[in-house]
């Protein structure tokens, strides 16, 4: 045998064979044990919420809770509209202008997830060196459209999907 | 082992070891030859074999009474502090139990590093030893999220974000870490179920460190192979459990100190608030055993590369057997070296203090210099050093340290006050 040339045998292939077979096997078993770990069908039931926002004044904001996550909904006041949109591209870490972050027409409402897209803290509102949100956990700076200007976040905070149902609801998720 | 037979007195125990040598076993650790030099850094294995026992014996107890639930979890804990009979104690016990034991492993390292017990052959025994460090870490992080106060919350959406950094699927392992698109009840549950298995992880691997470590013995303080059992060696038991029993008694008291008159110093008092996923605390720190990683987190000023910083702190160590290039063991003739060591420690200790201080101003600078020096430490002054270093004389034993003269009376005095 070990001085025939090598050549693929049957024993070879029923070698791979099996060892495929196997592989395949142990990978069906696998993966039902890591995928359970990904959120539930309970968990994915929660993907919407609908909020109220005819009793929010100009200036002012309220945050609500969707996925467990803390969603700002803040109705800008005119001239804080002017100060976002007065940023120039140049001066933001994550370029984006306020109005891709804004529903056309509905320029006013700020609907954003309150989460630090640097390690998930919540900002502080009104706080910060650009008039908008700050970090308290690692001190990121966000402007008036929740970009962010300062600090180790690396992007600007995410806008969910959201629509308004009517004008006085906003429906989240 | 080979250097002696071992054969039962009695005949039960003969019939017995013929079918499992358990009591071969109990001979070799009784007998098991020990460097007769070793000092009381030396007994904090066993302490630390004390500190993963006292986990595990209050854990189960705990787990008898809390619920791993969102809504339950808190309340099951003050449940633990007020109504279960001696459940204040064995819950503090449990709490400070953590601290006590990373106090433990910090020296336990700290000693390796001293004496150059990572090297050759001991390398196994070493890397090991920081698998343990790693399970012990993981298993302190999710047993503080359970009681499911804020700082729990806070500090478990922070850690399990740092996943979130890896490119492309950070996200998706991000919300498969949490079972929800949060840190949540699920969350919580899965971190409660991997908090109880850990510990019985750790105590595999210990019994493998401790296998690992009976195959060339122990280093000692002089970093010499010695000849076993030799008039250099003593007995296991009784010389060295006695001393591992004192020195394992002073630390316990220092335990009970703790336990008894400052149960919640090493705590966050935020964590006596609910959890409440809308509000952050406005000071978020880890436990005073993880703050110098964190402050290297926090030196860099890019999500990415401060969570690769961090982790990379960790893993370097576990090739540092590759990249000391001394061929002397202790650091008790590496005159160049030991300053470095020392230097090590306050640059460790100064990030863990930096690291509960706001990344703000002078502790941010500081936080920086701190981490340069710390990789600069392992990749540059170890093996430099160990090429350029010249080193005192080394005893040909320990019981005649300087049999083939050469070396100096300090030295000999030197290597005697460890004996």
């Amino acid at each position: 045998m070990s001085k025939e040339e090598k050549k693929v045998n049957r024993r070879d292939f029923l070698f791979t064979a099996s060892y495929t077979v196997g592989a395949v096997g142990v990978g069906a078993v696998i993966w039902p044990m890591i995928d359970q770990m990904n959120p539930d069908k309970a968990q994915q039931a929660l993907a919407t919420t609908e909020v109220d926002i005819s009793n929010i004044e100009p200036g002012k904001s309220v945050t609500v809770l969707w996925r467990g996550k803390p969603v700002f909904l803040k109705r800008r006041t005119p001239e804080e509209i002017a100060e976002a949109r007065a940023v120039k591209m140049d001066d933001l870490p994550d370029p984006q202008k306020d109005e891709e972050r804004v529903k056309e027409g509905k320029d006013e409402w700020l609907v954003m997830l309150g989460v630090c897209t640097h390690l998930g803290c919540v900002p502080l509102k009104d706080k910060g060196d650009f008039n908008g949100w700050f970090c308290p956990c690692h001190g990121s700076h966000y402007d008036v459209s929740g970009r962010i200007r300062k600090g180790p976040a690396p992007t600007n905070m995410e806008i969910p999907k959201f629509e308004f149902v009517d004008s006085n609801t906003i429906k989240i998720g | 082992m080979s250097e002696h037979e071992y054969t039962p007195k009695s005949k039960a125990g003969k019939w017995f070891n013929d079918r499992l040598p358990l009591l071969t076993l109990g001979a070799h650790l009784t007998d098991y030859p020990t460097p007769k030099n070793l000092n009381y850094w030396w007994t904090f294995g066993g302490i630390l074999t004390f500190c993963l026992i006292t986990q595990i014996v209050t854990g189960i107890v705990l787990a008898m009474h809390y619920v791993a639930h969102a809504d339950l979890a808190f309340a099951s804990v003050e449940h633990i502090m007020r109504d279960v009979n001696y459940g204040w104690l064995i819950r503090y016990i449990h709490s400070n139990g953590a601290s006590m034991f990373f106090l433990a492993v910090y020296i336990h390292i700290f000693r390796s590093l001293f004496y150059g017990s990572y090297k050759s052959p001991r390398e196994v025994i070493w890397i090991i030893g920081l698998m343990i460090y790693l399970l012990m870490m993981a298993a302190a992080f999710m047993g503080y999220v359970l009681p499911w106060g804020q700082m729990s919350f806070w500090g478990a959406t922070v850690i399990t974000n740092l996943f979130s950094a890896i490119p492309l699927v950070g996200d998706s392992i991000t919300t498969w870490l949490w079972g929800a698109y949060s840190v949540d009840n699920p969350t919580l549950n899965r971190f409660f179920s991997l908090h109880y298995l850990i510990p019985f992880l750790i105590l595999g691997l210990v019994v493998l460190h401790i296998w690992a470590l009976h195959v060339p013995g122990n280093n000692n303080p002089v970093g010499i192979d010695i000849k076993k059992p030799s008039k250099d060696t003593v007995p296991f038991h009784p010389y060295i459990t006695i001393k591992d029993a004192f020195a394992l008694l002073v630390f316990m008291i220092i335990f009970a100190g703790f336990v008894f008159f400052t149960p919640n110093v090493l705590g966050h008092s935020d964590n006596y608030i609910p959890a409440n996923p809308l509000v952050t605390p406005a000071h978020i720190v880890p436990e005073w055993y993880l703050l110098p990683f964190y402050a290297i987190l926090r030196s860099v000023p890019d999500k990415l590369g401060g969570v690769i910083l961090m982790f990379s702190a960790i893993f370097i160590l576990f090739v540092l057997p590759w990249l000391d290039t001394s061929k002397v063991r202790s650091a008790v003739f590496r005159p160049i070296y030991r300053q470095f060591f020392w230097i090590l420690v306050i640059d460790v200790l100064m990030l863990g203090y930096v690291g509960a201080m706001p990344a703000e101003g002078i502790y941010l600078v500081l936080a920086r210099v701190g981490t340069i020096y710390y990789f600069l430490h392992f990749i540059v002054v170890m093996p430099v050093v160990g090429y350029l270093e010249k080193t005192d004389p080394i005893p040909m034993s320990i019981s005649e340290p300087v049999l083939t003269g050469g070396a100096e009376p300090s030295i000999a005095r030197k290597v005697n006050d460890k004996v």
